[in-house]
């Protein structure tokens, strides 16, 4: 196989460009499909200021890599999960990266900064891991945003993640999830602006953008995903994108160019006011936000084991919406 | 060869040559979901593996 630009030998073949490429114009592709999505939704500019929620994957570690490569002013944001070995290993790779970079990593730790751990959270909870982990996540992005005064929370969801969450909300037909699925969503109400810039690059290439750089990520998967409904849409995907290569890519832009546009006026934001314990915007009738009233439900509660989670949950199929 | 899969990391011995789409048919692998890495590097799909090669094959999808 030989590179479509440049007719070296090639490193990798993508069946939806119909092409292969060396390292070199792999990596020339990667930085116009980024390039592309930042500037086709005005996701930022070079004077902003970018905060990357970095978990040591390979998605967040790319983008992060992307965007300080192209000249953006990024820095890292790790929360500390507490989910065992998993939360251990990702910590240390992200911290190596950062530090080999001289790049900025704030930490953040759910058990030393908050009193709890996702798996307590889900224990004290009754529900699914990945719920008490998606708030969390979800409200510490953006107070993290909002006092580091930064202008915009970039994650690194590629597009098998909004092709699949798409799938999800298509099933359900949620017509308010649908409206809000969008590569940026504007900062208002206190919410900082988000971001998504690697929603062109698919995770075959995000994943080979690292091993072929170099970069160091876990491989490892958090032990609560296993089994979810959202990897099992991107199964389903695989296998369509298998036999019709294009097929993912095709399913989230007419998405956005043909029925998100239709969407707009679904996507208000809920009538808000500020958390009395943490000036949170927060809903619904309590003064208090959802994640401070997690906090106290958890606190004195005795640390719970991860093992213990992971094999309750394998007998019980649970289901995300791809946080 | 020697075959190193992931979740969990083992390995496995397959015996002979093969093409990377191939090996990845055999083994009922999406190559959607799927790279082939030989010494840091990777091996695009028509590339062939050598009875000699030890390789990874990494699984891309993440669930989180
Ligand atoms: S799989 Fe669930 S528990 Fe694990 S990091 Fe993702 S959201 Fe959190
Ligand atoms: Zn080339
Ligand atoms: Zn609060």
């Amino acid at each position: 196989m030989k590179c479509r630009t440049c007719r070296g030998p090639a490193v990798i073949d993508l069946p939806r460009h119909n092409a292969n490429f060396c390292a070199e114009h792999f990596f020339e592709l990667c930085r116009r499909q980024v390039t592309k999505a930042i500037d086709e939704h005005a996701m930022f500019g070079t004077d902003d200021r970018i905060l990357v929620a970095v978990s040591g994957g390979k998605d967040s570690l790319a983008v992060w890599d992307m965007l300080v490569e192209l000249g953006y002013r990024a820095d890292g944001y790790y929360i500390a999960l507490g989910i065992g070995d998993y939360s251990e290993e990702s910590r240390e790779i992200t911290e190596r990266f950062a530090a080999e970079r001289g790049l900025a990593l704030r930490i953040e730790s759910l058990r030393d900064d908050h009193g709890f751990d996702v798996p307590t959270a889900a224990k004290v909870t009754g529900r699914v891991p990945c719920s008490a982990c998606g708030l969390s996540k979800r409200h510490l992005f953006d107070r993290a945003a909002r006092e580091g005064g930064y202008d915009v929370v970039v994650t690194g969801h590629n597009l098998d993640d909004e092709a699949a969450v798409l799938f999800g909300n298509a099933l359900r037909w949620d017509v308010e999830y649908l409206a809000r699925q969008t590569p940026v969503l504007e900062a208002g109400d206190g919410f900082p602006r988000k971001a998504k810039p690697l929603v062109r690059l698919s995770e075959r290439e995000t994943a080979a953008w690292c091993i072929l750089r170099g970069i160091d990520y876990v491989i490892e998967e958090c032990p609560m995903a296993a089994g979810n409904r959202h990897l099992q849409y991107k199964e389903l995907l695989n296998a369509l994108e298998e036999k019709s290569p294009g097929s993912k890519a095709a399913f989230y832009s007419g998405f956005l160019d043909r029925m998100s546009p239709l969407l707009a006026d679904d996507r208000r934001r809920d009538v808000l006011h500020r958390c009395v314990h943490c000036d949170s915007p927060t809903g619904g009738e309590s003064e208090v936000c959802a994640f401070c009233r997690l906090v106290e439900r958890t606190r004195g509660q005795e640390a719970v084991p991860v093992e213990m989670l992971v094999k309750k949950k394998s007998r019980s199929r649970t289901s995300r919406r791809g946080d | 060869m020697i075959v190193v899969l992931r979740h969990p990391r083992r390995e496995i011995r397959i015996e002979g040559s093969r093409r990377v789409h191939a090996l990845l048919a055999e083994l009922e692998l999406t190559r959607e979901a799927h790279l082939v890495i030989r010494n840091g590097t990777l091996v695009p799909g028509d590339g062939l593996l050598e009875a000699d090669d030890t390789i990874e094959i990494r699984p891309v999808v993440s669930g989180g």
